[in-house]
């Protein structure tokens, strides 16, 4: 059978880091081919090579797709051919109706006026086609994730599509929207609609998929035929991690004895938050937790689970309103109300997205370093730039920043690099408890591990730290102890060597009634 | 040694590079100037001219200091003109009419610029309102509150000790000295070596700490330049009447607000705002009141304008600060401010003025007409920022 596509010796690189690299990945015609492997393992990125996000130039390798070699410059020259891609993050416009959206790039019509019966017409046809009851005038924003996942995929039918490609479709799914949508694949590939499948749910993938490849570091690994034999989830696992847990993490050896032993560093009970718009939504429930000195404690959970919004509610209420609870730091009670009081009293937040909340992009790597802590350099509000000077030069030696010189812009270093200097700026204010958000989101694996140590030396030096994560098998690497969240509450509690990962989505799927064989092995 | 000088080299290179963009305003504005000096046969740089053009464009100067920073922050004031206007106004009404002491009416009058900045910064920092409806707003309703509190008149003229806040010169110390005033051209001399003295003594600080600096033969050079164009100015104005007192303050206040911005941890944290406002609050900035202060302060200082101008003419008109705004805001993009926030600089400003000022100026001596003086400031607006964001792009 000849391939419908053939993504030959793709590469590409981010300043300094290596994404891809010479990725072999092809398509049959009318097969749905799941694509699989760790966050940060490459797929995204492949995914945008082939849809021309990034353009014919900025990769090396060639795409052919139906025998010929395409050189995409953006993401019209692939729709042109049929590949059509729908992100994780839905592109609808939320205050547009249903068919507006779905016919927003070109809708019928003549002399640029809409016919609007043509839109309704086959909007209807659409909506028909993916399962969805809903009038084409109802507005996006009101109706539910799975609906408008399904609408992504009417718009995506709206035009001539030959390869469908779904980027974590069924991540923000119910049980049911995602069986339902898995159907839908299975009926394209009835109609001879080729899929690829980005998915971290292996139940699913192994579900439908014709053919899983796995990726990991930014290569392929295998490619693995469902139809000679049933693919375990455990093969497929074993393929994607493949590195032994023993060295992707520093040695640890909390000070502490034990890890009951320790005192309180840093203590909230019974806190709430709730949801910044809808004030009726209890997005935080009346939470307990505590960190001891010289403790790493994870917080493991799924995306939504509430673990972002748990810590920017401790960190000076920067999310959510009606906040309530109580927080001690050292056995005291701490002012977390304001930003200003919550650093002050010795609290750190090192934020998820660190480009859009952490860093300032356009300025340099010595302001970025001190802006959390300006007073320590400007005794009577005028900045000592040669103090400054000494402080920047001084985390980038401690911390490995690698950059030509500290007066570098934040936006030029490489994530890792990035994410060393946000550190730097937190550990400037000298805090007694860092809570860390994804702090190996889009890093490579050699800054993961140098983040890890200093992770690692935090704790030695006495300091508490929450590391809030998505990769379980980080989080069973680094912490001395990992809370379970799910639905803004804790359900459950593992020490760092106890923990596993069947047992973590365990504790989380207990609650959605969900089979442990359907779990991540 | 030879190998230490190998390793410097590059460096000085991609000094030049970086910092082309800050001295290509410098240039342009002395190629403007040098152009408009050929072309009006010596008319421009005439001592009587020179000292017109500072008085003439003071305002638009004191102005561009604050939009600068409400341009950092990333936002805008469409008002200034208005509340220039409608400061002056207040001012005449007080003065004239009420027999208010000029000081205390002075007073008054900054004190309600703060106040009507606040107002505005009010609703932009805190309701989150975007600053150019509030602006637009208030740009509506001062010119209306002008012209009610004038009746439709003008009222003037102000009592001559405050006309001397505009028209005045600095005294002279030295009696009779003859058609050279040399107390001005004294303070010229001292603030040319002050500038240079201030250059060498940073240029030492960041040698002492192995900071990338400008190749010594250009840094040489340029502080050469400085020195003897400040001093050609301070001879240009000595040989009229001395230095306005109006130039004085304006000196006084560049200085104020360039240090204000490069050393101070406030002029951080607002180009910290305008940067990236989210992390700048997670870092601990209070970005709403630093947001309204921006605003107060443009308020004083729109007024301070007010003030200066309203004592140029003489008199309080309802047509005073007509169209300002739109000046004073072009000078901060010509002088390389981003319209995105965060970028910008107090020089960039003060030259962008500058620019403005020499073009209005040679245009008008030159009898192009105020049509397409327009037309040349409008292309030259545009020319500038995409010549900016060309640049940046390359980079």
């Amino acid at each position: 059978m000849n391939a419908l596509l053939e993504m030959q010796g793709i590469s590409k690189n981010f300043t300094g880091v290596k994404a891809l690299s010479d990725v072999r990945f092809t398509v049959r015609p009318g097969e749905i081919h799941a694509l699989v492997g760790e966050n940060g393992a490459g797929k995204s990125t492949l995914m945008k090579v082939l849809s021309g996000v990034y353009p014919h130039g900025s990769y090396d390798g060639a795409i052919v797709f139906d025998g010929e070699e395409r050189r995409f410059r953006d993401i019209t020259d692939s729709e042109a051919v049929g590949i059509i891609i729908i992100h994780q993050e839905l592109a609808l416009i939320p205050l547009m109706s249903i068919a507006e959206n779905i016919f927003i790039a070109n809708p019928p019509g003549r002399f640029g006026i809409i016919d609007r019966g043509t839109v309704q017409r086959r909007t209807r046809e659409l909506l028909a086609k993916v399962g969805l009851d809903e009038s084409p005038d109802t507005l996006v924003t009101n109706i539910g994730v799975g609906k408008q996942q399904l609408v992504e995929i009417a718009k995506a039918l709206s035009k001539k599509v030959r390869l469908l490609i779904l980027d974590e479709p069924t991540a923000s799914l119910s049980e049911k929207d995602s069986a339902a949508l898995l159907d839908l694949l299975l009926e394209f590939k009835a109609q001879g609609i080729a899929s690829i499948l980005i998915s971290h749910k292996l139940n699913e993938v192994s579900k439908v998929a014709d053919r899983i490849t796995v990726l990991r570091d930014g290569r392929t690994v295998d490619t693995m035929d469902c139809h000679d034999g049933a693919v375990e989830e455990d093969r497929i696992i074993a393929k994607m991690v493949d590195r032994d847990l023993e060295h992707r993490y520093p040695k640890r050896e909390p000070k502490s004895p034990g890890t009951g032993s320790g005192e309180p560093i840093f203590k909230v009970s019974n806190w709430s938050a709730y949801h910044p718009q809808h004030a009726d939504r209890q997005v935080i429930k009346n939470l307990d937790f505590e960190v001891r000195r010289g403790e790493i404690v994870g917080i493991a959970g799924l995306m939504g689970a509430g673990r972002t919004e748990f810590a920017m509610s401790i960190f000076g209420r920067a999310w959510g309103q009606k906040i309530s609870g109580r927080a001690e730091i050292e056995g005291r009670e701490a002012d977390l109300s304001t930003v200003r009081r919550a650093i002050d009293a010795g609290l750190a937040y090192v934020t998820e997205d660190r480009k859009h909340l952490g860093l300032l992009l356009a300025e340099d790597i010595r302001k970025n370093v001190t802006l959390a802590n300006l007073p320590a350099i400007a005794p009577a509000r005028v900045i000592d730039d040669v103090e400054e000077l000494r402080v920047a030069a001084d985390y980038r030696a401690r911390m490995r920043i690698r950059c030509h010189s500290v007066f570098q812009e934040t936006g030029k270093l490489s994530g890792g690099n990035q994410q060393k200097v946000v550190l730097s700026k937190w550990l400037f204010t000298d805090p007694k408890v860092l809570i860390l958000d994804e702090p190996t989101r889009g890093i490579d694996v050699g800054a993961k591990y140098e983040i890890y140590c200093i992770i690692n030396e935090l704790a030695d030096a006495g300091k508490g730290v929450v590391v809030i994560s998505s990769e379980m098998p980080e989080l069973i690497g680094i912490c001395d102890r990992i809370c379970v969240m799910n639905e803004g509450s804790f359900v459950g509690e593992f020490a760092g060597g106890e923990a596993t990962q069947e047992k973590i989505m365990r504790a989380i799927m207990r609650k959605g009634e969900t089979r442990p064989k359907e779990l991540l092995a | 040694m030879s190998e230490a000088a190998l390793k410097e080299k590059p460096q000085h290179a991609g000094f030049l590079k970086n910092n082309l963009r800050e001295y290509g305003m410098m240039i342009s504005l002395f190629a403007i100037m040098i152009f408009f000096e050929v072309v009006t046969d010596g008319t421009l740089l005439r001592p009587l001219n020179l000292t017109n053009l500072v008085l003439q464009n003071s305002y638009i100067v004191i102005m561009a200091l604050g939009m600068l920073l409400v341009i950092v922050t990333g936002h805008i004031d469409l008002s200034v003109g208005s509340v220039a206007g409608f400061v002056g106004a207040v001012a005449a009404v007080l003065m004239v009419k009420f027999n208010v002491h000029y000081i205390p009416a002075t007073l008054i009058c900054l004190v309600l610029g703060g106040a009507i900045g606040a107002a505005q910064g009010y609703w932009v920092a805190y309701f989150k309102i975007p600053s150019f409806i509030v602006t637009l707003a208030g740009m509506l309703v001062f010119k209306g509150l002008a012209l009610a509190i004038l009746a439709g008149q003008s009222v003037g003229p102000f009592p001559p000790t405050f006309q001397k806040l505009s028209s005045g010169f600095i005294p002279e110390m030295v009696p009779d000295a003859g058609a050279l005033y040399p107390t001005s051209l004294a303070i010229g001399a001292v603030l040319a070596l002050a500038m240079v003295w201030l250059n060498f003594r940073g240029r030492a600080r960041q040698e002492a700490h192995h900071i990338e600096t400008e190749p010594y033969g250009f840094f040489l050079g340029k502080n050469l330049l400085l020195f003897s164009v400040i001093l050609y100015f301070a001879y240009l104005i000595a040989s009229h009447r001395g230095l306005p007192n109006v130039l004085v303050i304006m000196v006084a206040l560049i200085a104020l607000y360039a240090f204000l911005t490069t050393r101070t941890t406030i002029g951080r944290q607002i180009y910290a705002v305008g940067g990236n406002e989210k992390a700048a609050k997670l870092s601990g900035i209070k970005t709403e009141r630093l947001t309204f202060l921006t605003f107060v302060n443009m308020g004083v200082l729109a007024a301070l304008a007010g003030l200066v101008f309203a004592a140029r003419l003489n008199t309080a008109t309802p047509k005073a600060g007509l169209g300002f705004e739109l000046d004073v805001i072009a000078a901060c993009f010509i002088g390389g401010a981003s319209a995105y926030g965060g970028v910008g600089k107090v020089g960039g400003a003060v030259i962008g003025a500058l620019i403005m000022g020499v073009m209005n100026n040679g245009m008008s001596i030159l009898g192009i007409g105020i049509d397409y003086q327009q037309v040349i400031k409008g292309l030259v607006l545009l020319g500038a920022v995409c010549l900016d964001v060309y640049n940046q792009r390359r980079a």
